[in-house]
């Protein structure tokens, strides 16, 4: 059966890493391609590089990091951030990225999820979705703008609205929990994971390697995906690995 | 003379599957030149998407027929997802569609109530020694992007069998002849391995 995966994030603006890992022995810390080679040999499933460059006239900067990277990390790779249009998607893909990810884009015109699954097909769409409690009611509500703007969706509609659209995975985000370090939102994640057939990459969260565990198997993730406590080196993609592995998940 | 030709019938990306050769010492090139492909040393057949297509792109070309008779004459043939699939007599992915019928056996859809496609990775356990495994621990993960597996006609072709609610098989070879469902390209070392061992066959 398929593995539970370990999923580094990196941030990257203007083709450059501002969050990643923090290797002394990089010569540049800044490149993509360094620090995704880096993380292949630690082990890392999949690498997901968001892309957070303001401009969007830059597009090319973007596919020409991708094509470098895909000349030297022999593991999946997915982008997201920016991406509007088909067109924009078949740049990345051809480039050589293996999924892309689609968040706002989709939100405010959910046929590009359809759309963008018959061009390509399912297994190259995965739709981010972040998440935050509603105050004083139940269950979760999308935002955008990093948890800044609410959009009127119910989390969990949409992300069975997203799997009908094509949706070939979830890369779901919870902002109350983004940045704190206590661990993932399992509630949010379990309700997610039961909503829908397709994976769920839990996101948001992550401070020490219990917390993967409870967001594989209390929340039900067929992935988990951290930034800045890989980025710091608080944590190896080894460390939860052997963590996870020594509680019977099945890791690679 | 090229030692490794991925065949390009205008399908898919083949660079990281080029690199990925590269990346073990392996000289390969991306070709769609009839008189290239004649004489490599080594064919890679690549593949993604439905396997009708691939299919028809391949006969536009005339590279069906070519593969084939390179396949008779002893030539080295490495079948990659749908190019491995494409090595069987027949698929059911819409209807029936022929394929190069090299190997015998059919290409049939996942049924079970498992996520289709197969996206992740999965292990591959060894059922047969084979030069392709050398240096490949058993039980070895690698990443899959599929909803059809290939069902081989006699067990003799199964090397390698992967579980996903069903048993079936991953890696596949007969002579010269050799397929793998999974993406080398993207299995990191193990991948790189097997496509080392393909290049030394």
């Amino acid at each position: 059966m398929l593995a539970k995966r370990i999923i580094p994030c990196l941030d990257v603006d203007n083709g450059r890493v501002v969050k990643g890992i923090r290797f002394v022995s990089l010569t540049d810390a800044g490149d993509p391609v360094e620090q995704g080679k880096r993380y292949d040999a630690e082990g890392a499933d999949e690498l997901t590089f968001l892309d957070i460059t303001a401009s969007s006239d830059k597009r090319d900067i973007v596919t020409d990091l991708v094509r470098r990277v895909a000349d030297e990390v022999f593991i999946p790779f997915t982008v997201g951030g920016g991406l509007r249009s088909v067109e924009d998607i078949r740049a990345i893909l051809r480039a050589g990225a293996d999924k892309i990810t689609l968040n706002t884009a989709a939100i405010e015109n959910p046929r590009l999820i359809s759309d963008c699954a018959e061009t390509f097909g399912s297994q190259c769409i995965v739709v981010a979705i972040d998440a935050r409690r509603r105050v004083g009611g139940t269950g979760w509500e999308v935002f955008t703008h990093g948890g800044r703007r609410a959009v009127g969706m119910d989390a969990l509609e949409w992300t069975m609205r997203a799997e009908k659209l094509g949706a070939g995975e979830i890369l779901l985000t919870s902002m109350d929990c983004d940045g704190t370090r206590d661990g993932y939102d399992i509630e949010l994640t379990r309700a997610v994971s039961d909503a829908v057939r397709i994976p769920v990459i839990a996101s948001g969260g992550a401070g020490k390697v219990e917390h993967f565990y409870d967001a594989l198997v209390e929340g039900g993730a067929s992935a988990v995906l951290a930034a800045s406590l890989f980025h710091f080196g608080e944590l190896s993609i080894g460390d939860v690995k052997n963590y996870v592995r020594s509680r019977g998940v099945d890791v690679r | 003379m090229s030692r490794v030709a991925i065949i390009d019938y205008g399908v898919g990306n083949l660079r990281s599957v080029e690199k990925a050769f590269a990346a073990t010492g392996c000289e390969a090139v991306i070709s769609a030149d009839e008189s290239l492909l004649r004489n490599a040393e080594r064919l890679v057949l690549p593949g993604v998407g439905a396997f009708a297509s691939c299919m028809k792109a391949l006969r536009e070309r005339g590279f069906d027929s070519l593969v084939q008779a390179r396949a008779a004459a002893g030539t080295p043939l490495l079948g990659i997802c749908v190019g491995m699939q494409m090595l069987f007599e027949v698929s059911d992915e819409f209807g029936t569609t022929d394929g190069l019928g090299l190997l015998r056996g059919r290409v049939r859809r996942f049924e079970n109530d498992l996520v289709v496609p197969q996206v992740g990775w999965n292990r591959i356990r060894q059922r047969q020694q084979h030069g392709l495994f050398a240096g490949v621990e058993d039980g070895s993960f690698c990443y899959f992007v599929h909803s059809f597996y290939c069902e081989p006609e006699g067990a003799d072709l199964v090397v390698g069998e992967t579980d996903y609610g069903v048993r079936y098989a991953s890696v596949v070879a007969r002579d010269n002849i050799c397929g793998v469902q999974f993406h080398p390209e993207k299995s990191q070392h193990v991948g790189l391995r097997m496509l080392k061992n393909f290049c030394a066959s």
